[in-house]
């Protein structure tokens, strides 16, 4: 069975905004764009660890606030000549409400 | 003996026959210029951009004071010549000076055409010719208010577009049904009007001006049917008449304007004349492409080379208003012996008509997608029978034989003999030689070698295109750096757009700019958000999305994610009330580090975001604000103890220092902003490295600028000296505010300084008072909405969701 977690209402994220959810296997953040889309990844910089969720979020893509990698929420792959991955949890909307995959929550950071 | 060459009047037409004879024939004349605007030669059909704001009277200027000294020219400026005496061949001025001339070139263009109706003479009543015009209209615009732009041809529209983007609430009053009706079919007319009303301007056509009401100034227009107008402003921009009365009092040969042949030879051969003054060939002419021709064949015949003729070319016009592409050219009216074709698209607000004759162009009017111009005016010219072409012609150039749409194809297949620049009527093959013989690489190598783009600019974009086709990738456009690659635009062009088309959000921007991105990328949007602020102060509202994290969550992040904390301590002074209630602060919280700064405050390292709110609410208590460590803005202002404590101190440094934090702080500025201020030349504030530093001497103050005490180390340079502290603090925040202005986001104020030059900020700032109080008040004006601060703001509740996570999903939730 799938299970999905509500964390929250879409408003509670900023546009072109995102916050953080602690989950016991580290923090995940949960960006906004701005075309109302909804991401979710694993809140670790593949460089240095850094906390995207402090980054700018611009088209699908958020820059890391240390060293400014560029970060696909798609994928959780790092752009252009930088190389590494975060992991991505599966997200569903909800009559405004958003959902995290639980089973995505659970596995440990694939690093 | 070398002759004596007179010239009456100093516009653009003269200017470039010197410039030819000069090349032709460098030492053939003594020249002498009188003329009677007080000023050297300026490109007249600039004067749009000076008056919107897009360009300066500097950028203007075509021959300065250096170029008439170093070829030997006498200019006399503010010299009107009232007589022409040509038995005795000289020339005398209405101030007394007489020069005597072997040969006399008049050049004294045209006079604007005032309407003959009753108030005309009222001051605020102008006309629309030269820099005094511009001028009087910038002073009159400062003070807001409503003008009326009689006219609504060329001039008056680029005025009027000009008059609102400086403010004033503006009216066009038309005669005739469309607008530009000598230039635009209705169709096109209609376009334009629909356009200027949507950017605030009102059009009123059919509009017959009766009189000009005011006692001592102008208050309003008149018209025939009774409207009355309120106005502070009148601009009359009706047409122009040849200013041909010396001429004629000298007894030449006058119609329309001064006669003369193919050669610009008057009826007196040892008098010639050129530019919108003379007629030729029954014409008289007012774009300036005809008129450079004119000089280029005078040039020619007065360095001995007799061959050259003027004949006449039809001559495309082009609106300089930033953001209308119009563009028209030769003979568009309708006839039985004529066809046309016409292209409507509304929604993009395109309109374009070609009107042939036995399958020739002789017309074209365009609207709103302009690029073809250039590729219809050839096909005119040579006279291309055009019906194999004739169902896909109006599509324009790329669409002919398929290719797809590609712009720089489109000028790859034009005709060596194809023209480019209607201002100076060069062609593509003149271009492509010159930049393989000359090994050009940018624009202004082009521009000086062969005038194209140098006028009105409007083939600036197609003149980068054939260099990028000579140079590949060698050619990198005007050596502007974009600013991200989100546009192509480097960051003074999008400055200088931000005001010139008064754009106030960061989607406008991107939207009018054409930025390549849906929301630009963690370069551009920072900087644009900085620009913003920084125009519009009481406008824009700050996107937080927009900045880095520092500027967002008010606090610095360190490498493992804490943050760290730095509260104000005025000028470095502190007290033991607040050094207890950091040393509280840092117990309770379990602060890990606690550290002194270079700029003489106190920083709490290890800080957990969720933690701020908290810290900065005890920390606010003890009436702390934030240090604004983080900001590009004012942060520390450094002094030493002063004439208070010290033996040596001259005046009171710290006082001072205080003062200017308090003045200072919340401002934004390009990049991070240090000051210091040492109370004597020993420097223990170590004023001499910052990007503002003060040095107290006896007889006052020493303002330095543009250090470095970073990656780069640079001693200050001296700005000038104030007398007084308040001096002191208005030069400070002046020079603050230019940088403001004129710096790239991330620019430090010593590189900015490099790139612009000390001269040029010590003339605006020391030796021009008023600007200097002008910058002054811009930046008292935009400290009230910024001197807010940020963490009282967010110990009450603003941005709350920044500092706690979203949800905490526990180990039950989250276990399978
Ligand atoms: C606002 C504006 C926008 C324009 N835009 C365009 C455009 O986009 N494209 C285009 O092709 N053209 C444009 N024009 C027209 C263009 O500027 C003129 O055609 C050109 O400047 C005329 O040059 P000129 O040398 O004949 O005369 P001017 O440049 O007018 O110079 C004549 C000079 O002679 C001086 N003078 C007059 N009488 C005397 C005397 N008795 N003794 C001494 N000096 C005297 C005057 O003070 C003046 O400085 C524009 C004009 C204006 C005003």
């Amino acid at each position: 069975m799938t299970i999905w977690i509500d964390i929250g209402a879409l408003d509670d994220v900023p546009l072109r905004g995102s916050r953080c959810v602690a989950t016991p296997t580290g923090k995940v953040g949960v960006f906004r764009t701005a075309d109302d889309r909804v991401f979710a990844i694993r809140n670790e910089c593949p460089h240095k660890g850094g906390p995207l969720t402090e980054g700018i979020v611009h088209g699908h893509s958020v820059t890391c606030p240390l060293h400014n990698w560029v970060i696909s929420l798609e994928t959780g792959e790092a752009q252009g000549a930088d190389e590494g991955a975060v992991g991505t949890i599966p997200v569903r909307l909800d009559s405004g409400r958003i959902l995290l995959l639980r089973a995505a929550i659970a596995a440990k950071a694939a690093a | 003996m070398t002759e004596r060459l007179v010239i009456i009047g100093n516009g653009m037409a003269p200017g470039r026959m010197l410039e030819h004879l000069l090349d032709a024939a460098p030492a053939a004349y003594d020249v002498t210029i009188f003329n009677a605007e007080p000023r050297v030669n300026y490109d007249r059909i600039m004067l749009s951009p000076v008056l919107s704001g897009e360009k300066t009277y500097d950028d203007i200027v075509i021959h300065d004071d250096a170029w008439y000294a170093s070829h030997g020219i006498t200019l006399h400026r503010g010299h009107r010549i009232a007589s022409i005496d040509r038995d005795a061949k000289t020339v005398t001025s209405e101030g007394g000076i007489t020069a005597p001339y072997d040969r006399l070139v008049i050049a004294t263009g045209s006079n604007p055409f005032m309407i003959p109706v009753p108030g005309k003479d009222l001051p605020g009543v102008l006309a629309y010719r030269d820099l005094d015009d511009v001028q009087t209209m910038l002073r009159m615009a400062e003070r807001g208010g409503r003008a009326v732009v009689i006219g609504g041809g060329l001039l008056g529209l680029e005025a009027a577009a000009g008059l609102k983007q400086r403010g004033m609430e503006v009216t066009v009053l038309h005669v005739m049904p469309t607008l530009m009706e000598r230039q635009l079919d209705p169709a096109a007319g209609y376009l334009l009007e629909k356009e200027l009303k949507r950017r605030g301007i009102h059009v009123i056509t059919k509009a017959n001006t009766k009189a000009i009401l005011g006692r001592t100034h102008v208050q309003g227009v008149e018209l025939a049917d009774g409207t009355q107008i309120p106005a502070s402003l009148v601009v009359m921009a009706v047409g122009i008449r040849p200013n041909v009365q010396i001429a004629k009092d000298a007894g030449l040969e006058v119609g329309r304007g001064i006669v003369t042949t193919d050669a610009m030879q008057t009826s007196d051969p040892a008098i010639y004349s050129v530019g919108e003054c003379a007629e030729v060939g029954g014409q008289v002419y007012g774009l300036v492409a005809p008129l450079y021709e004119q000089a280029r064949v005078l040039a020619a015949h007065l360095s001995g080379d007799t061959a050259p003729r003027f004949v006449h070319v039809d001559t495309p016009t082009k609106l300089k208003v930033t953001g209308i592409d119009l563009y028209s050219l030769g003979d568009f009216a309708e006839g039985d012996d004529r066809e046309e074709i016409v292209l409507r698209d509304a929604s993009a607000g395109v309109y374009k008509r070609l009107v042939l004759k036995d399958n020739v162009i002789i017309g074209t009017v365009l609207y709103g997608e302009t690029a073809d111009g250039a590729w219809f005016n050839d096909l005119k010219k040579k006279a291309t029978d055009v019906s194999a072409m004739r169902d896909t012609l109006i599509f324009g150039q790329m669409f002919q034989g398929g290719t797809q749409s590609d712009p720089l194809q489109a000028v790859a297949a034009l005709p060596d003999d194809a023209e480019i620049c209607g201002c100076n009527g060069v062609c593509k093959g003149r271009i492509t030689g010159a930049i393989r013989s000359k090994g050009l690489t940018d624009l202004d190598g082009v521009r000086a070698h062969t005038k194209a783009s140098a006028s009105c600019g409007s083939c600036t974009g197609l003149v980068e295109k054939i260099l990028k086709l000579e140079l590949g990738d060698a050619f990198n456009p005007a050596a502007v750096q974009p600013m991200c690659p989100c546009t192509t635009h480097g960051h003074d062009e999008v400055r200088r757009l931000i005001r010139a088309k008064a754009l106030k959000t960061i989607p406008a921007v991107m939207q009018e700019l054409e930025w390549s991105t849906s929301c630009g990328c963690a370069k551009c949007r920072p900087a644009l958000n900085y620009y913003l602020v920084c125009d519009w102060p009481e406008d824009y509202r700050d996107d937080y999305q927009s900045r880095f994290i520092n500027e967002r969550v008010h606090a610095n992040i360190q490498k493992d994610g804490t943050y760290s904390v730095v509260p104000r301590m005025w000028g470095g002074m502190t007290s033991s009330s607040e050094l207890r209630a950091i040393a509280d602060v840092v117990d309770k919280f379990d602060i890990p580090a606690v550290k002194v700064t270079g700029g003489q405050r106190i920083d709490m390292l290890g800080i957990r975001k969720e933690d701020l709110p908290a810290v900065w609410a005890d920390l606010g208590k003890a009436g702390f604000v934030s240090g604004q460590a983080y900001a590009k803005g004012l942060r520390t202002v450094k002094t030493c103890v002063g004439n208070t404590w010290c033996r040596f101190g001259t005046q009171d440094s710290t006082g001072l220092g205080i003062r200017l934090e308090k003045f200072m702080w919340g401002s934004w500025t390009p990049a991070k902003l240090k000051l210091a201020v040492s109370g004597c030349p020993r420097n223990c504030a170590e004023a001499t490295c910052k990007d503002i530093g003060v040095i107290c001497v006896d007889s006052g103050f020493e303002i330095h600028f543009a250090g470095a005490a970073g990656l780069d180390i640079k001693g200050t340079e001296v700005l000038g000296h104030a007398a007084t502290e308040d001096e002191a603090l208005e030069i400070v925040v002046a020079l603050t505010q230019m940088y403001r202005e004129g710096a790239r986001y991330l620019e430090r104020i010593y590189k900015w300084t490099k790139r612009i030059g000390v001269p040029e900020i010590k003339k605006q700032i020391i030796d021009d008072l008023p600007r200097r109080r002008a910058f002054f008040d811009r930046f008292v004006h935009s400290q009230r909405f910024a001197q807010v601060d940020p963490w009282s703001e967010r110990v009450s509740g603003k941005d709350k969701h920044e500092f706690k996570p979203m949800a905490v999903v526990g180990y039950q939730e989250a276990a399978e």
